[in-house]
């Protein structure tokens, strides 16, 4: 279903039945340089304006050239929840858990929802919720969700 | 400056279904009784009828409705996306289309079985990439949840507790309890029980998130002239806007300069600088509240109070009959019925009628909002 043809992805989930992303052609490099550990951000490469989600052209100076710039990994806790039932099955099993959104230190804008996780393929709920706290240091870390799919996960600088 | 809208065009009827978590009937049976009910509350025949507007998500297209209800031939029709974000958009819509000559009678409504049917996060299959792909996956899967964090940081940077989340809550409870058309007509609600309910998506509760509800809403948008030879009083459409702000990203919409400063603001830019009247002479609101935290969202975006002081305006009765600025005075999408706000737009209607179950007296301006969060819309109404 994507314009790529890179993963159908329709219902695509993990082996404990979590989603996988489904990404499209501007999405894809993010996922790509994920799969090599790398934390990468699409940033013009006219005006240098990084910019998240990816798309197709600059929205400072409509440069349609853009390159991905690999960043530190390390952020901030934004926000956060703690999702309760009812969910899909596969996080219901995981409920509650945690969801946050980190804005990247090196890019104070761009801002990542993920999990926040005890290690990069532990549970969604391997963080006591009552741990978490807004401006709290994180920092990436990178799990296979499915063949060829690697997630940005969390894990606190100072656990 | 060319042609204006306001107050060129006029609402002349409304009409709805019962409430309920379960109704029998199809929603394209439940669009066309709502629909015909509102023909009949303006005294207009369905044969006039040659302009329709819907939003999605919508399933009941026009062409269905039409030839069901009788319609003549229809020469405007328009379907608003971003679901909740459409509903003021409808009616605004058909007003330009009326001012300009493009058609007489126009049908806005909205009808839904989301209290039997589905919940739409629950679809896995139609799980778009953009932006699902960054936020589905991580089990960001609810709109409870996606609004939830921007709710946790908005109590994080301006002192909001949920003590302002129930002030909300139960302001809509307490007008529901006053409409005996109100899925919570007979259900009040008490601090203890929202301090104690389960949650949902932390910081939100069950109490913070809006009904589950089958039914159907319409009303009918006329040129005032007409509207004044109408069955009931005109109730005129002063002012209308769309607002999709710079950058916005919809209900994640977590990466702008400021996710707070959500379409609330720009649709306010446009709705008063075409009014002839501001916030602070607005005699009754009603704001769309599929969520607790969009109502101090959205008095901030609209002008009621400055930036952050929001949850503060709920306090003291604020929000209640008598209060400051009474609120979704027929129970809201939290306690009457959630059919992504339609119900907002024909309470507003009964109150500059001066027939609303929870009557603000001598209610002569209303500000009526679509959903914040998403791509909005909003009208201001007038008597």
């Amino acid at each position: 279903m994507t314009q790529s043809g890179i993963r159908d992805g329709s219902g695509d989930t993990e082996e404990h039945g979590l989603l996988v992303p489904v990404f499209d052609d501007d999405g894809a490099p993010f996922f790509a340089y994920a799969a090599r550990g790398e934390l990468r951000v699409q940033t013009c490469a006219g005006c240098a304006e990084p910019r998240f989600p990816p798309r197709p052209c600059c929205p400072h100076c409509q440069s349609f050239e853009s390159e991905w710039i690999r960043t530190s990994g390390r952020g901030r806790i934004w926000s956060y929840v703690v999702p309760h039932p009812p969910l899909l099955p596969a996080y219901a099993a995981q409920a509650p858990y945690n969801v946050i959104l980190v804005e990247l230190v090196d890019a104070p804008r761009i801002r990542l929802v993920g999990n926040l996780v005890a290690a990069a393929d532990a549970a969604l709920d391997s963080v006591d919720p009552a741990r978490i706290r807004i401006n709290a240091p994180v920092r990436a870390v990178f799990h296979q969700a499915a063949d060829g799919v690697v997630v940005v996960r969390w894990v606190l600088e100072r656990p | 400056m060319g042609a204006t809208l306001k107050d060129a065009t006029a609402i002349a009827g409304i009409g709805q279904t019962p409430f309920a978590k379960r109704l029998p009937e199809s929603e394209k049976a439940l669009a066309c009784r709502a629909i015909l009910a509102a023909l009949d509350d303006a005294g207009i025949a369905p044969s006039e009828v040659d302009a329709f507007a819907s939003y999605t998500m919508e399933e009941t297209d026009e062409v269905e409705v039409a030839k069901a209800i009788g319609a003549g031939d229809v020469t405007f029709f328009s379907k608003v996306g971003y679901g909740g974000g459409g509903s003021c958009a409808t009616v605004a819509h058909l007003a330009a289309a009326i001012a300009t000559g493009q058609a007489s009678v126009g049908v806005a409504w909205r009808s839904r079985k989301r209290g039997s049917g589905p919940r739409p996060w629950t679809n896995t299959r139609a799980q778009l990439p953009t932006p699902a792909q960054w936020t589905r996956p991580y089990g960001l899967l609810r709109p409870a949840d996606e609004i939830g964090l921007l709710a946790r940081r908005y109590m994080h940077e301006y002192g909001a507790t949920r003590d302002h989340f129930f002030n909300v809550a139960l302001a809509c409870r307490n007008r529901a309890n006053q409409n005996p058309a109100a899925m919570m007509y007979e259900r009040p609600l008490t601090r203890e029980m929202y301090m104690t309910a389960r949650w949902i998506s932390e910081p939100l509760c069950l109490f913070d998130n809006c009904l589950e509800t089958d039914g159907a809403l319409a009303c009918v948008i006329v040129s005032a002239e007409r509207a004044r030879d109408c069955r009931r009083p005109p109730v005129y459409i002063h002012s209308v806007a769309q607002g999709l702000p710079a950058q916005h990203h919809g209900m994640v919409n977590y990466w702008n300069d400021d996710p707070l400063t959500g379409p609330a603001w720009t649709a306010a830019r446009q709705l008063w600088k075409t009014a002839d009247f501001g916030a602070q002479d607005v005699d009754v609101a009603q704001i769309y509240d599929a969520f607790t935290p969009l109502i101090p969202l959205s008095l901030e975006g609209y002008g009621f109070c400055t930036r952050g002081e929001g949850a503060a305006f709920t306090e003291g009765g604020a929000l209640e009959i008598g209060g400051r600025l009474p609120l979704n005075t027929g129970g809201g999408g939290l306690s009457e019925a959630y059919v992504h706000g339609f119900n907002l737009i024909t309470e507003g209607v009964r109150q500059l009628r001066g027939t609303s179950t929870a009557q603000v007296p001598d209610a002569a301006t209303c500000l009526v909002t679509a959903g914040e969060g998403v791509p909005t819309s909003a009208l201001l109404l007038r008597s």
